[in-house]
């Protein structure tokens, strides 16, 4: 899988990533009250590189955490992964913004908002991805997208990040979905 | 939702002790390390879940508990109300005052009648020994034995093992001391399984009117050395609790003494008692548990129960985490990471 | 007149210390001529051929449960007398813990009527020792035997009061009847299931100690000694136990004793495990009182049975309900069935070399016999024999054939067995009783 041709390479994922930084910064006109917070698994990693990005542009570090939805999801009786641990800053009264790394279906966010609940009271929340490869099922919409990537229903998107995977990369594989 | 003992799992890539394939928890002789560790890990998730300002998620909606108790208890059917609650699941309890069992309804038409209406697991305690394993063969809803007779309370050890390693950081090579009713303890039973299972040094101590036999490995023949768990037995309170990293007090009752198994409960309690002076003599980081109800004064000091060292409070909180995680493992497929079924993000989105 | 020739088989009779190949000829229910030919001189008969099977004098069971009256639902005299046929069996001795207690004359007379309406095979009734086998009084024992008991006992339970028991064994030297005990003291085995010791343990299972029987067998010894009377001692199960009625007949006490197929072969390891010692069962079917003890124990009985410290293989055959098994392992029933599955069981020590098919033979037949007297009762001289003029009661066996037990296909209502679906070497391929066929399988070749 690694050797397919990549949607985004490596400098590509990296600029989209410092989009999204700038994109949040400025809709929240700032770092303040802001609070990324990562979906596990894949988002947590995003929202870090995002908090680095904004760090470096803004000269403050936005508040940071990690959200597992495992527990919160609609499809349990199909499967039960291992819930993940999740690690939240207060966030009462928060600009929270939910980073995940690709959306489809909705469902995962639909869980994240459910989740976020029991953390807390959030004013505002928004949703920043860093691929949209579109086929909805939820009336969910992100803020902010790194790229719409159209794809069909079969195909298997993976993000690949240096902290897991060694490098940087968006790659499609056609074929079959897990679930 | 009618998991099947062996669902089927793909070998390829397992983690080494992330695993789990039982339909019901019955006791833990039959729990490898890895399982162990698997409720073990899932459980420190589970407490996380405890301690959120809501302390409830989705995951089990639509999964119905009963919890079928045949004889009385307090915490255990609220720990195990809890935990089913916490995660979403519809709890039912039925004991044996309201069902149908006076009228002298079996108990296996009792459990089919329980899963007749949709019961997806069936937490039993009953007062004779193997009952849930009658329930078990005769149903496929998953049974959790919460207590049968003197033979076993899984779910107990668990949260004992889980105590002990967030306590101590492990529980290979601890030096655990269980003191007082042997005989008729099941939480001794299921705890020598899953502490020598983890590789702690296990230390039995009672009168011996309290001990069962068997447990020393000459009293069984070479062939089932492993039909038991290695233990020493200790009648001697001081030698047995020397070094000693966990010191458990077992509940003593007071009927042992009516049946002449005992000449007072005052000579228990100078023999067998745990108490401060005593405890000096184990490991100075050592922790005092107690699977409760407690009976002060007897086969423990109040002073030390509630002292320093006690994590019996502990054990309470943590229990509901255990059972937590034994219901969501039970409750769905064997899909952990590395079984091949592990969530990615391209499955996730 | 009809007659039956049995051509052509290894007929083993101790009693007669006949052991090659040999004919048996039954004329009108009764034994006519053994040896070789015989079945060729007579004509118009109904031939079997034995060629490859072992001729045997019929099975005589001194302890079989057969319900009647009272639990009918476990079984009928009709069916345990049925389920006695196809193990071989042509004698069966009656327990008497029916309901009402087989305690008096009528309760007799009750159950000879029905076995003559019903059984298969011979029925000697055994009257209790108690009345309702409470413990409590002595039964009018010369009304019992008149009746037709061929002993006492309370068995279920054992005479626990010492002082009664004391009474019920010096009142029985009167009529020359054995009080048959079941040895267990009730105070050691209270609240217990099965043998005590590390199974139990494992289970978490209150144990019945090896010394409840033993206290009991030492006591009951004593005070048969000091009366002389003759004491039975029923399904002896423990080495303690076999040790002390070795030393009490040595003494030349009127001590004799039976022991179960199952005690024989099944250790206490058959409650609690099936294939590993790391999943566990709780399997009521093996569930029995005394309870399956050790091999220490196995192997002291096996000697006992081969050295004639032990008379008599007896079943305890206790046939139970479904609904009495499939329960709680402390609420469930004690016992199992066993008529249909004793001799492939027993074949075990034969097939292991720990005993001799001639003896093997001699404590299911003229063992049992002498054990209790049954030849000397009017009627029945010559019984457990092939002599010409005893009963025409004839077991033809395969010593080799294996099978699977079925219980579901067991004549027995009982199917209560540890045995299920094990594979048992040595089957009863036919039964005659009385000079007529009651059991015969496929095996079996008429001519």
């Amino acid at each position: 899988m690694v050797n397919s041709a990549p949607i985004l390479d490596t400098q590509a994922v990296r600029r989209t990533l410092r989009r999204l930084a700038h994109e949040i910064v400025e809709s929240n006109q700032g770092v303040e009250g802001l609070v990324l917070i990562g979906i596990q698994r894949g988002g947590d990693v995003i929202a870090q590189r995002i908090a680095d990005d904004i760090e470096e542009i803004e000269g403050v570090r936005p508040g940071l955490g990690a959200l597992d939805v495992t527990l919160h999801r609609d499809d349990l009786d199909r499967r039960h992964p291992e819930p993940q641990p999740s690690a939240l800053p207060d966030v009462d009264g928060k600009v929270v913004v939910l980073v995940d790394d690709v959306l489809m279906t909705g469902r995962t966010v639909r869980a994240a908002l459910d989740a976020l609940n029991d953390f807390g009271r959030p004013r505002i929340v928004r949703l920043a991805v860093l691929v949209d490869r579109g086929h909805r099922e939820l009336p969910i919409r992100a803020d902010m997208v790194g790229k719409n990537i159209p794809t069909s229903r079969e195909d298997n998107v993976r993000v690949l990040l240096q902290e897991e995977d060694g490098r940087d990369a968006v790659v499609i594989l056609p074929g079959r979905m897990e679930s | 939702m009618t998991s099947t003992a062996s669902a089927p799992l793909t070998a390829q890539g397992r983690r080494p002790g992330r695993s789990w394939e039982h339909q019901h928890v019955l006791d833990l002789d039959d729990f490898s390390v890895g399982e162990i560790e698997t409720v073990l890990n899932l459980a420190d998730r589970m407490r996380e879940v405890l301690d959120r300002r809501i302390a409830r998620v989705p995951a089990l909606r639509g999964y119905t508990v009963v919890n079928l108790f045949y004889e009385p208890s307090t915490r255990t059917r609220a720990s195990f109300e809890l935990a089913g609650k916490v995660l979403g699941a519809d709890v039912i309890s039925v004991t044996a005052n309201t069902s149908s069992v006076v009228k002298g309804e079996s108990l296996i038409d009792t459990v089919r009648t329980l899963r007749a209406m949709r019961a997806d697991a069936i937490v039993m305690r009953h007062s004779i020994a193997g009952a849930p394993y009658l329930a078990a063969t005769n149903t496929d809803a998953s049974i959790i034995n919460a207590g049968d007779g003197a033979h076993a309370h899984p779910t107990q050890a668990l949260l004992d093992l889980y105590t002990i390693k967030s306590r101590l950081g492990s529980i290979a090579g601890k030096r655990v001391v269980m003191v007082g009713d042997i005989s008729h303890s099941r939480v001794a039973r299921s705890d020598m399984w899953g502490l020598t299972a983890m590789g702690a040094e296990v230390v039995l101590c009672g009168p011996p009117t309290l001990l069962p036999r068997g447990l020393r490995a000459q009293d069984r023949p070479a062939h089932a050395e492993s039909a038991l768990p290695n233990v020493t037995i200790e009648t001697d309170i001081d030698r047995a609790i020397e070094g000693a990293d966990v010191v458990m007090a077992l509940r003593l009752q007071s009927e042992r003494q009516q049946r002449g198994l005992l000449p007072s409960l005052h000579e228990y309690a100078q023999l067998y008692q745990v108490t401060a002076q005593r405890l000096a003599k184990a490991k100075p980081d050592h922790v005092l548990m107690h699977p409760g109800p407690k009976n002060e004064g007897i086969e423990i000091a109040g002073a030390v129960a509630a002292g320093q060292h006690s994590i019996i409070e502990e054990q309470v909180t943590n229990g509901v985490a255990i059972r937590m995680a034994l219901l969501y493992l039970l409750s769905g497929r064997t899909d952990l990471p590395g079984d091949g079924g592990s969530v990615t993000s391209e499955a996730r989105a | 007149m009809t007659t039956i020739a049995i051509h052509n088989g290894h007929v083993i009779d101790p009693a007669l210390g006949q052991d090659g190949i040999a004919d048996v000829v039954i004329v009108d229910g009764r034994i006519a001529r053994v040896g070789p030919g015989e079945g060729d001189a007579v004509i118009d008969a109904e031939r079997i051929d034995a060629t490859g099977l072992v001729v045997s004098p019929g099975f005589v069971d001194l302890h079989t449960h057969l319900r009647e009256p009272g639990f009918e639902g476990k079984e009928t005299i009709r069916t345990g007398t049925e389920a006695g046929a196809r193990g071989g069996y042509t004698t069966v001795c009656a327990m008497p813990n029916t309901m009402p207690a087989l305690d008096s004359r009528a309760a007799i007379e009750s159950v000879l009527r029905e076995a003559e309406a019903s059984a298969r095979i011979r029925v000697l009734p055994i009257g209790a020792i108690t009345v309702g086998r409470q413990g409590k009084e002595l039964t009018p024992q010369g009304e019992l035997q008149a009746a037709g008991v061929v002993a006492l006992s309370d068995d279920g339970d054992a005479v626990a009061d010492p002082s009664l028991m004391r009474h019920a064994l010096e009142y029985s030297t009167r009529f020359n009847l054995p009080i048959a005990q079941h040895c267990e003291d009730p105070s050691l085995v209270r609240d217990g299931h099965m043998h005590e010791g590390w199974v139990a343990t494992r289970l978490g299972l209150r144990g019945r100690p090896a010394s409840a029987e033993e206290t009991m067998v030492a006591r009951d010894i004593a005070l048969a000694e000091l009366v002389g009377a003759h004491l039975h001692i029923c399904h002896v199960s423990t080495a303690g136990s076999v040790a002390l009625i070795a030393a009490a007949r040595e003494r030349g006490a009127r001590v004799t004793a039976e022991v179960t197929p199952h005690h024989l072969t099944l250790t206490h390891e058959e409650v609690a495990f099936a294939d590993d010692y790391v999943h566990i069962r709780y399997n009521t079917n093996a569930k029995v009182n005394p309870p399956l003890r050790e091999e220490a124990d196995l192997e002291a009985l096996a000697n006992a049975l081969r050295d004639g410290v032990i008379d008599a293989i007896a079943t305890d055959h206790a046939p139970h309900g479904v609904n009495d098994k499939a329960i709680e392992f402390d609420l469930a029933a004690p016992g199992l069935t066993m008529l249909e599955t004793a001799f492939g069981l027993s074949m075990r020590l034969v097939h292991e070399g720990r005993l001799s098919l001639p003896t093997l033979i001699e404590r299911l037949t003229i063992g049992p016999v002498r054990t209790w007297r049954l030849d000397e009762i009017p009627g029945l001289q010559g019984l457990g024999t092939l002599a010409p003029g005893a009963l025409g009661d004839v077991a033809i066996l395969d010593p080799d054939a294996e099978w699977t037990v079925e219980p579901e296909a067991f004549a027995s209502k009982g199917k209560n067995t540890p045995l299920g679906g094990k594979t048992l070497r040595g089957r009863v391929v036919a039964t005659i009783a009385n000079g007529q066929i009651v059991h015969e399988t496929e095996r079996m070749v008429a001519l």
